[in-house]
């Protein structure tokens, strides 16, 4: 996910120099699901997983605005690039939001986009995917937004406020992201034989990334626990991952598409579908960095920001101009 | 060529049906450059901006294509004439399909078209065409921004840090050769300037003349005459460029000619 911890050691324990009853007052409010918010007094640790979490979120939105764009100008019709380009836009303002809301815990936006390019800081690892034809941008909307939403949602009750705001404001759009997708996938999946190929294709490739984007099982997520207690998680990696396929697998069967798992099927005890075996090993590979288009991700970051160091410097320089200017006047 | 009442009379009008060609194609073509700009802009910001304008303009040319293809009056509607005309038959300026370039390049094109098109979205706003008047009224809310936000840019580049006053000279010492185009009258333009539909462009050009002294004096950027104009857009001769735009644009409608989408 957007937010999935993707350290597989246990963060550090609470620091002792921090005086324990501001610690058992935090731990309360936040068990009373109040909102910690920027000025008020937390746990360092806390700080630390939040920035680390909420620019990660932050990149994944920024990152993420790559796949897709690279259809906007192959886009089929005016209407499909009208929706898409939206759609990408919303994505890039997710992105500002979130950072605007790490920002209020001490961290420059320059900060977390340095982490990211030098790969220190993490992104979605859906991201490093790439997208072949135009029913990618279906499976994106329809699976990728549809996931982000599982996990956006109860990021609404987050305990700290900006975060939760910021997500209130995101959650607001992605539904739109979601239904866009399933509309192409309709489209394309009732369309010619061609257009249904690339239907399945899509859901073929997309499929399991996108199971793997709610993060390890939750016998690998040491942290998970600490965060639940932290109220900066609501629900497991796997909780959210089977409700991710108990909603999807019958949207799947009302296109009439195949979901690439043979072991794939009902319960009728439980009321959950029971699916095969992730391979871990791909979600490792890509979370170090190996993705099929990691690469050219971080290459396209990374030269947007070097390309765009002179208008930046230009901004500001002429900000201090116009600022020395008035000053001057006064 | 058509005469001044028969341009609105609309069914069929060839010279309106051009007309409204030209201001589609143009918003369509800078929208499809601007896009190309989508995840890859100096900042969030200007990310966010750029999909913004490049928006508006999609939304132009489906009004004003969707309206060229009733006023043909052969079945073919915004998309039809978006993704299966080939090159000769586009008739946007020369500018809005020259690269992007550097960022300077890209806001030295904006701003030479928004100023333009603000002008005559002005004019058109009180077109005797009904529909079109409309179309240019809700047009030009948008417009305003474009021109001003491309304004402003120019302004911050052109004083910002020598290499932004060098890289923005350099953005409009591409364009230049471009602006004349822009202001021409042909039989077309004269027909319908005549029928009362939209201003004759070369009216516009004192305005536009005086917009561009006014933001280059802001910018601290000089001003010289212009280099030979090349022209050839409004007939369908375009510059190498728009081939390949146009070869990414229509990919798929054009491999899978019976799908809808
Ligand atoms: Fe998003
Ligand atoms: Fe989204």
């Amino acid at each position: 996910m957007y937010t999935t911890e993707l350290q597989k050691h246990p963060s550090k324990p609470v620091a002792a120099t921090e005086p324990q009853e501001l610690i058992d007052a935090f731990e309360a409010r936040v068990a009373a699901d109040e909102f910690i918010e920027p000025k008020d007094w937390m746990p360092a640790a806390y700080r630390r997983t939040l920035v680390r979490q909420i620019s990660q979120h932050a990149h994944s939105e920024i990152v993420g605005m790559l796949p897709e764009g690279n259809w906007i100008s192959r886009a089929p019709s005016l209407r499909r690039k009208a929706v898409l380009l939206a759609k990408v836009q919303d994505e890039g303002g997710h992105g500002l939001y979130l950072y605007a809301a790490a920002e209020t815990l001490g961290t420059a936006r320059e900060e977390m986009i340095e982490a990211l390019h030098t790969g220190k800081a993490k992104y979605s690892t859906i991201f490093n995917y790439p997208t072949l034809t135009w029913a990618d941008i279906g499976a994106i909307g329809w699976l990728v937004d549809g996931a982000a939403i599982m996990n956006q949602v109860p990021l609404q009750r987050t305990s700290y406020g900006p975060y939760a705001r910021a997500m209130v404001r995101v959650c607001k759009e992605e539904s739109f992201h979601q239904r866009q997708g399933y509309e192409i996938m309709m489209c394309m999946a009732n369309g010619t034989p061609e257009q249904k190929e690339m239907a399945q294709d899509a859901l073929n490739r997309w499929w399991w990334p996108s199971l793997m984007m709610f993060g390890p099982p939750d016998d690998e997520s040491p942290n998970t626990a600490q965060s639940m207690r932290w109220r900066i998680k609501r629900d497991t990696n796997d909780e959210l991952r089977q409700h991710f396929v108990d909603v999807t697998v019958p949207q799947a069967e009302f296109l009439g598409l195949t979901v690439p798992d043979p072991k794939l099927k009902f319960n009728d005890k439980t009321g959950h579908y029971e699916f095969g075996e992730i391979d871990w090993s791909e979600f490792w590979n890509v979370v170090k960095g190996e993705g099929p288009v990691a690469k050219e991700r971080m290459h396209d970051r990374v030269k947007a920001w070097d390309e765009g160091a002179w208008v930046r410097d230009a901004a500001a320089a002429h900000a201090a101009k116009q600022h020395g200017a008035r000053q001057a006047a006064e | 060529m058509t005469t001044a009442s028969s341009s609105t009379g609309h069914r069929s009008d060839p010279a309106l049906f051009d007309y409204l060609l030209r201001l589609g194609d143009d918003s369509l073509i800078l929208a499809q450059r601007l896009s190309e700009w989508c995840g890859h802009a100096p900042m969030i910001e200007v990310d966010l901006s750029i999909s913004n304008v490049a928006l508006d303009l999609v939304g132009q040319a489906t009004l004003l294509l969707d309206y060229a293809g009733e006023v043909e009056g052969k079945g073919r509607d915004g998309d039809k004439l978006a993704f299966h005309r080939d090159a000769l038959r586009f008739r946007n300026c020369l500018l809005v399909e020259q690269p992007n370039g550097d960022f300077g390049q890209t806001m030295a094109r904006q701003y030479l078209f928004s100023t333009c098109q603000r002008l005559l979205f002005r004019g058109l706003a009180q077109s005797t065409d009904a529909r079109l008047a409309g179309i240019a009224a809700k047009a030009l809310k948008e417009i305003e921004y474009h021109a001003d936000w491309s304004a402003e840019w120019v302004v911050r580049l052109g004083d910002g840090t020598p290499e932004s006053r060098e890289r923005m000279i350099n953005g409009f010492a591409w364009m230049w050769r471009f602006v004349d185009e822009l202001f021409q009258v042909d039989e077309i333009d004269a027909a319908i300037a005549k029928a009362g539909i939209a201003p004759a462009r070369d009216s516009l050009r004192a305005a536009f003349n005086a917009e561009l002294k006014k933001t280059f004096e802001a910018a601290t950027l000089p001003l010289a005459p212009l280099p030979a104009a090349i022209l050839g857009g409004r007939k369908g001769h375009h510059s190498e460029h728009l081939g390949h735009l146009l070869a990414a644009m229509q990919f798929l409608p054009r491999a899978y000619p019976g799908a809808t989408w």
